[in-house]
């Protein structure tokens, strides 16, 4: 197979394509080739739809030929990667669970409106069951592989997107992100994850895991396909009342404006939280060094609630989707049980529907909210909360953007953690303080340990996006790490 | 560790159907959660107010127009057992 496309970033392949060297439609049929050829490793997707990729294809070409490059945004002629997590009008989206497996949506999520009509999906990827896993192990639809180590897990929940994109089954991904489902399989599979601003873009068509936490975010081969795709997505909704009011900036313009002078503190909590391994520490370290080297003053900075997040957000989000899965009761959608009499029918239904981690935390969250335990838990996880975002906010007055690990070490072997929930919370230690406090996070690649890419995570204040993406883009030109499509 | 009693009183509040092998597997497993989470338990946090959004957003109002919504076929379309025009349900019991 010719790689040559398939080897583009989204931003270069959408700008030969206005130029009319290649074709929208040539590039639909590379990414279904593509997944032809390799979907049988990597188990990536849960729904493929060659045809939809081809039809709105052919219409983005038409529309260059009748109105040319002025009326088509230059992101509509890339094929992108769906999280089965979103509102498809048509086409069914199962949520990596059993419960949804053959629902249909009627209607479409706003940032998949947002990026347009004629939206070139090549499928809807793989993930852990209503986006609850850190290993895309949580799927009724069956593990996805990770494309640098067919042995290991692409992180999770978006590990679909991720290794689809790892894979070049596409050029980039929407993933959702609720405590580092973006930014940790972004991490595990050699790519950019950015995890933006919690209401910078709307939820409204993602399915609720914990609607105070949920961000939908692009997966991609570099930043400047990140800024492209959040560009696409971004922006105020009256369906999402929790979406901002903030106007949506130009990402791309600033992106090279260069890091001098900017502030950037390593967070000495989450270097040396519980199981970050030292060779996760010296990358992360030495993007530090080369932020340094590229004009940037760095120091030492300290969340020092940090690591009280991680079993705050376990309160918290258990708590919020024991409520939202509530909706899953087998009267409006979904998988029915048969059952003679109403209570029985929605029990039923619920144990036939829901795997076991979605069970799991569907206890953890109904036992913190229940009476007796409310304020020693649920409570308690909202002022711990309190706490973060005050330590945020204090760190911001002294630097521009925090430097820490993504996760705390390189992708694990499949079956590894699955029946160990703690070990496989223990992955989320470095990503849930960003998403608690909702400042915007961005994973990158900061190299290679025993050949599998490690990620560093960079965070700003709310709404600071474009001062994420130029230092994201500088630590991305001093690195050695390109995107490498594998296998 | 959780009693027995304890993950079929919250099962049955979450209206969640578990084997007996499920229940005596929860126990255990949601213990060991907890005890991992009791470390919040440890800071005094009496006079710091809760966060439920973390932009600090209170209220959003809209005016109360009406506007067009799902017609009733689209909203019955993914229904598993829908009668006439309505969602239904087994008896009451």
């Amino acid at each position: 197979m010719d790689r040559t496309m398939l080897d583009l970033t989204a931003y270069e392949l959408a700008r030969k394509i206005e130029a009319r060297e290649l074709s929208a439609r040539e590039a639909a049929e590379a990414a279904n080739a593509r997944i032809d050829a390799v979907e049988g490793d990597i188990n990536a997707f849960v729904t493929t739809t060659p045809e939809i990729a081809l039809e709105r294809a052919d219409r983005v070409d038409e529309r260059l030929k009748n109105g040319g490059a002025d009326g088509v945004k230059l992101w509509e002629s890339v094929p992108l990667v769906v999280k089965d997590v979103l509102s498809t009008k048509g086409t069914r989206t199962t949520c990596g669970s059993k419960i949804l497996e053959d629902f249909t949506p009627v209607y479409n999520a706003t940032a998949l409106e947002n990026f347009g009509g004629d939206l070139v999906m090549v499928g809807k990827a793989n993930m852990d069951e209503f986006a609850m896993g850190s290993s895309t192990e949580n799927s009724a639809y069956g593990p996805t592989r990770n494309p640098w180590d067919l042995d290991r897990v692409p992180g999770g929940s978006s590990g679909g997107s991720a290794a689809a994109v790892a894979a070049g089954e596409g050029w980039w991904a929407l993933g959702t992100d609720t405590g580092g489902s973006v930014r940790q399989p972004g991490a595990f599979c050699g790519m950019v994850g950015l995890k933006p601003t919690y209401g910078r873009v709307s939820r409204y068509g993602l399915v609720a895991f914990a609607s105070s936490l949920d961000q939908i975010g692009p997966m991609t081969r570099d930043t400047r396909d990140a800024a492209l795709l959040l560009q696409a997505i971004s922006g105020h909704d009256p369906n999402d009342s929790t979406s901002a009011k903030v106007e949506v900036p130009d990402y791309l313009s600033t992106l090279e404006d260069g890091i001098s002078g900017l502030r950037v503190g390593v967070v000495t909590e989450l270097m040396n939280a519980e199981g970050v391994e030292s060779e996760v520490k010296s990358i992360t370290e030495k993007m530090a060094r080369d932020l340094e080297e590229a004009g940037a003053e760095v120091g030492e900075a300290s969340l020092p609630h940090a690591t009280y997040g991680l079993p705050a957000y376990y309160i918290i989000a258990p708590a919020e989707l024991s409520s939202n899965l509530a909706r899953f009761d087998g009267v409006r959608y979904g998988k029915r049980a048969e059952a003679s009499g109403v209570h029985e029918m929605y029990r039923r239904t619920r144990e036939e529907g829901f795997g076991d981690e979605a069970k799991r935390r569907i206890m953890l969250g109904t036992y913190a909210l229940s009476s007796g335990y409310y304020d020693a838990y649920y409570a308690q996880a909202q002022k711990v909360r309190t706490k973060i975002i005050d330590d945020f906010r204090s760190a911001f007055r002294d630097f521009d953007v925090l430097i820490s690990p993504t996760c705390p070490t390189a992708a694990f072997e499949l079956g590894d953690k699955v029946n160990d929930p703690l070990a496989m919370y223990a992955n989320d230690i470095c990503a849930v303080p960003a998403s608690l406090a909702g400042v915007p996070a961005i994973s990158i690649p900061g190299g290679l340990s025993n050949g599998l890419p490690v990620g560093v995570q960079l965070m700003s204040d709310h709404f600071t996006e474009p001062t994420l993406l130029r230092a994201s883009y500088a630590a991305e030109k001093s690195s050695d790490f390109r995107f490498e499509m594998k296998p | 560790m959780i009693s027995e009693e304890q993950v079929r009183h919250v099962a049955n509040l979450a209206r969640l159907g578990l084997t007996d092998e499920e229940v005596e597997r929860m126990g255990g497993q949601l213990g060991a959660i907890l005890e991992s989470i009791e470390k919040i338990q440890e800071l005094d946090l009496d006079n710091v107010p809760p966060t439920a959004n973390p932009l600090s957003l209170t209220n959003v109002f809209r005016p109360d127009e009406p506007k067009p919504e799902l017609d009733r076929d689209e909203a019955l379309a993914s229904a598993p057992a829908p009668e006439d025009d309505l969602f239904s349900v087994p008896r009451i019991d």
